[in-house]
């Protein structure tokens, strides 16, 4: 590990990036994430890649589309309304199996909503915002250090499955500084790209980089070929931290900045006696199902806090699957829990 | 110190409010503390007023986000009305009573008032105004410790802004002890 450096979380995701061997940066500005951009403006001539503002955010993504073709890794950034823009390249992306890394620093909803924090893109993430049966990883860091290697992490799991990544996170991660530790060197895993149209040199035959498959049954197969992709993920990729869940009174569910809150929840009810635990899924595609299962005996129930109006809380429900009652607390518009609310909605689910 | 130090630093835009509290939280951080510093980026930026929360903690920061805090720095009399009802009891409020113009309504806290931005002036540059409230909140709470937080205007200042460094620690000191 490197010197110990206090970055903006905007900035080190672009850094993330750079150093996980992206060369191709589209993107176009929004609150709260424009920082990475700007980072990508400064920093991408110095190592001979690509940056380029594109005139919106849907011609950022189908260059997007263009790089991963040619077997290049590539990054877009955007926030919510930026996002939901791009959903028709983001479906063709998953359609054509590329590789490539999403950014969405969310902000609150819904239209042009507000610039501050919120986590009201989680369906949106999870279950498809575009058209079609399809997946993508979607990673939810909870810390500058965090946002660092996953964003490292999110190349590696593209090329290997060439699949989308998302990075999710909000407006405090990616506004916030925080100590990180940059690697001397990153561990890269990308396998041969022997399907990318990279030119046949008269050669090989045509590589075809498609999402369109007029041919029912061509295109069947092709979905079942998907479905086993993601089920493959699905069984290897799943990434989740549980803390303090044995003998948990009540096992909060949270991800990304809510997660922090909750540490600091947990620390307030010991000293009142009370035991919560908590399960943190950092993929939310795929969904750490197991964790819940593992623990659904244990507490007398669960609590979701999220900030949006009750999404993960239906992932969390079919997890739990009804063996304990799930209870849910969010805030919205921008608004933060505080740790004596979460508190207080904890001793009424107790009472 | 105390295990965990809140500190919200609140002006003007152009004031050096967001680099205050940047170079605060480096300063922490090269103590070995566990920091955040988190700036405001909200529609009031525009024109208006900044803030910063700055968490420098013995253990790692839960929300970066404070609903309270035990430091308040203020350099203007629309950042005291907005933050002076969120400082604990028993905490503290530094104010530069050069833009301040009112009086505090608490009577529970530690007030110091410091007419830094006339110091800063009678020193020939303005923009040590937010250092010299750093001296006073360093000195009292001992929140980070002064021979890092020279590294961290090492670290935060441009190269080319380092000869500043000597003057910067002088108006540290002149905070310090008024």
């Amino acid at each position: 590990m490197g010197e110990k450096l206090l970055m903006k979380g905007n900035e080190v995701i672009a850094e993330a990036a750079i150093r996980a061997g992206c060369r191709h940066y589209f993107g176009y500005p929004i609150t709260p994430q424009t920082e990475i951009a700007h980072y990508m403006a400064k920093k991408m001539p110095e190592v001979d890649g690509t940056f380029v503002q594109a005139e919106s955010e849907i011609a950022a993504i189908n260059m997007v589309y263009g790089a991963a073709s040619a077997g290049a890794r590539v990054l877009t950034s955007s926030s919510s309304p930026g996002i939901s823009l791009k959903q028709e390249g983001i479906s063709y992306i998953a359609g054509a199996e590329l590789p490539a890394v999403v950014v969405n620093i969310v902000r609150c909803g819904p239209g042009l909503g507000g610039i501050l924090p919120a986590q009201c893109d989680y369906f949106q993430a999870v279950k498809g915002g575009g058209h079609g049966d399809y997946k993508m990883v979607v990673l939810a860091p909870c810390s500058v250090q965090e946002l660092y290697e996953m964003t490292v992490e999110a190349f590696n799991i593209s090329d290997k499955y060439r699949i989308l990544t998302m990075i999710m996170g909000d407006g405090i991660l990616g506004q916030m500084m925080e100590a990180v530790e940059f690697k001397d060197k990153e561990d890269i895993i990308s396998p041969d790209k022997n399907w990318a149209t990279t030119g046949t040199q008269m050669k090989r035959e045509h590589n075809v980089v498609t999402s369109i498959f007029i041919n029912p049954e061509v295109l069947e197969n092709h979905n079942h070929k998907l479905q086993e992709k993601y089920a493959l993920i699905t069984e290897n990729e799943i990434k989740v931290e549980t803390y303090n869940c044995e003998n948990a009174d009540i096992i909060v569910a949270a991800f990304g900045t809510v997660a922090r809150i909750i540490k600091n929840v947990i620390k307030m009810a010991e000293k009142e006696g009370i035991k919560v635990g908590l399960i943190r899924p950092i993929t939310l595609w795929p969904f750490p199902e197991r964790a819940f299962q593992k623990y659904a005996d244990v507490p007398k129930a669960f609590l979701t806090v999220e900030l949006n109006a009750g999404q993960m809380l239906e992932d969390v429900k079919l997890a739990v699957n009804g063996k304990k009652p799930v209870h849910f607390y969010g805030r919205m518009g921008g608004m933060l829990p505080t740790q004596q609310e979460i508190l207080d909605k904890i001793k009424d689910i107790l009472k | 110190m105390m295990a965990q130090q809140e500190i919200i630093i609140a002006g003007f835009g152009g004031q050096g409010i967001l680099s205050a509290g940047r170079l605060l939280a480096y300063a922490g951080m090269l103590d070995n503390k566990h920091v955040s510093w988190l700036p405001s980026y909200g529609p009031e930026m525009r024109g208006g007023t900044a803030n910063c929360h700055v968490t420098i903690s013995d253990e790692p920061v839960g929300s970066p986000i404070l609903n309270s805090s035990t430091a308040l720095v203020v350099m203007n009399g629309p950042s005291l009305d907005k933050f002076e009802s969120m400082v604990v009891s028993g905490g503290m409020i530094i104010t530069d009573s050069s833009l301040v113009e009112r009086d505090i309504k608490r009577a529970d806290i530690d007030l110091f008032e410091i007419p830094a931005t006339k110091i800063a002036s009678d020193m020939g540059n303005l923009t040590y105004a937010n250092i010299i409230l750093l001296g006073k909140l360093i000195a009292r709470t001992n929140v980070v410790s002064k021979e890092n937080f020279e590294e961290a205007l090492k670290k935060v200042l441009p190269e080319k802004k380092h000869y500043m460094i000597p003057e910067e620690m002088k108006a540290l000191e002149l905070g310090m002890n008024y």
